[in-house]
């Protein structure tokens, strides 16, 4: 077949209905697990659906995740040189990976995310203080959803959260795959001048916060070099600044759909944790999946997968898999959906998730005692919905009580 | 039946799902890196099966127990 009859990927929800990952057309499209997909670069993909077949082709190194390989299935082209790819340890593979994410596995680990939960909930109760002097009615994005996890984030790193509109901008232009190249090109090096500056200014005068203890411990013994640390603060600000928030956004409009949900954990914090699996699964905001490179010739799905070839696994329609998760289409608060894949899997599994598990539950919890009456503002099927942003959301989420 | 179980330190990206799933078997240690609290768990198999298919990197074995 040739490429240019090949759907377009990616898929987009239906403008209605922003729970759902692919419209019925673009399903009918996909004609078993493994099939080929038109990248809008021009080039193709195997696009990889089924829960077994991503999780296998995540943990293996057969594929890589090394973006700057010739043929990987880039969504726009690639604005970045050498330089403003250096620490970005998402796209590295192997031991350089490894190096890299190992400097943060502790600060991410489980035992240090409830530590810091006061923190949490500071940023919260805070959030919903804004959030009550903004409405009734105000946007639940602007003064919830966003500002929860870029205070946390800001304070983790020991980045000023008086410049979070600047980072806001610019991540989301990082974010779009619809984004102009020069404007692209333009944010990663503001963001990353910033990031320099806020860098020499901890190696000047140390900090007890996530980039002073890296400048500390690591750049000042030769460990890591200045650039790396600039692309590992990006890859956690950028991280931290949209992912929970559009989580934060997607659940609570679930929630006023289904009144009876949202009860549920108002009156029991104990499900808190069952159903922010659940948001996780049914929700799974990476919706444009994790792109890889073949490096041998490998089997996917019985289907065989050659060296140098595109592959992606789409991690939304991995999650809605009947085989692993009955009723996969339904949202079910009390079924258990730990294996579900939002986070990713293999190395690259996403090391923020205790701290982003943490985010949306005592957001959630915390957000509807505050608000029993929390009520939509808006017709649900006309939200704007982030859908060229590699982090699916909503822009907007109007809200009244 | 119990289960032995076995953790690869070098393998481990330090996710914490082990942590999450099996807290009474695994812990992070000081670097974020996976340890094992109890090699030889006497209740906890199904967890541990668990853990072992949650963990992203493959770092976490068990062997003996029901054979699969
Ligand atoms: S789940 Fe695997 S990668 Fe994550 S901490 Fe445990 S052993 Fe390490």
């Amino acid at each position: 077949m040739l490429t240019e009859d090949l759907p377009l990927f990616p898929f987009r929800s239906p403008g209605d209905n922003p729970f759902t990952p692919v419209t019925g057309t673009d399903l009918r499209h996909l004609d078993g697990p493994v099939t080929r997909v038109r990248l809008p670069t021009g080039g193709w993909t195997w696009l990889v659906t089924r829960h077994a077949d991503v999780k296998q082709l995540l943990r293996s190194d057969a594929f890589s995740a090394d973006m700057s390989s010739p043929n990987f299935p880039l969504l726009r082209p690639a604005p970045n040189g050498p330089r403003n790819r250096s620490g970005g340890f998402i796209r590295m593979d192997g031991d350089e990976h490894l190096r890299l994410r190992r400097m943060l596995t502790a600060e991410f680990m489980i035992k240090n995310i409830r530590r810091i939960e006061p923190l949490i909930t500071d940023a919260v109760g805070s959030s919903l203080d804004a959030l009550a002097a903004a409405g009734p009615p105000a946007d639940l994005v602007e003064h919830f959803a966003l500002p929860v996890p870029s205070l946390v984030i800001c304070h983790l790193l020991g980045v000023p959260y008086a410049d979070h509109a600047f980072f806001q901008q610019r991540s989301a232009i990082l974010l779009d795959q619809s984004a102009d190249p020069l404007k692209l090109r333009d944010a990663i090096g503001e963001l990353r001048g910033y990031l320099a500056d806020l860098i020499e200014a901890r190696r000047q005068q140390p900090a007890e916060d996530l980039i002073g203890r890296l400048v500390t411990e690591r750049v000042a013994t030769g460990e890591l070099d200045a650039e790396e640390l600039i692309g590992m603060s990006l890859l956690l600000l950028i991280a931290g600044h949209e992912t929970t928030a559009n989580m934060i956004g997607l659940s609570t409009l679930l929630l006023l759909q289904h009144p009876e949900h949202l009860a549920a954990l108002r009156d029991d914090e104990d499900l808190a944790d069952g159903m922010v699996e659940e948001l996780l699964r049914y929700l799974t905001i990476v919706r444009t999946g994790l792109p890889r490179l073949a490096r041998r010739d490998v089997d996917v799905g019985g289907h065989t997968v050659r060296a140098g070839e595109p592959v992606t696994a789409l991690l939304s329609l991995a999650n809605r898999d009947d085989d692993v998760f009955a009723g996969g289409d339904d949202f079910d608060p009390y079924r258990q959906a730990q294996q579900h894949l939002a986070f990713g899997f293999g190395v690259h599994q996403c090391i923020g998730q205790p701290l982003a598990r943490a985010e949306l539950r005592i957001a959630l919890v915390r957000l509807v005692r505050r608000f029993p009456g929390l009520a939509l503002a808006a017709d649900p099927a006309k939200l704007p919905q982030r859908d060229t942003s590699i982090v699916f959301g909503l822009a907007e989420l109007p809200v009244t009580w | 039946m119990s289960v032995h179980v076995a953790a690869d330190r070098d393998l481990c990206v330090g996710a914490g799902n082990c942590v999450l799933t099996a807290p009474d078997v695994f812990d992070q240690d000081e670097e974020g890196l996976v340890a094992v609290l109890d090699t030889d768990p006497a209740a906890a198999a199904d967890r541990v099966a668990q853990a072992v298919d949650l963990c992203p990197a493959g770092a976490i074995t068990a062997t003996g127990g029901k054979t699969p």
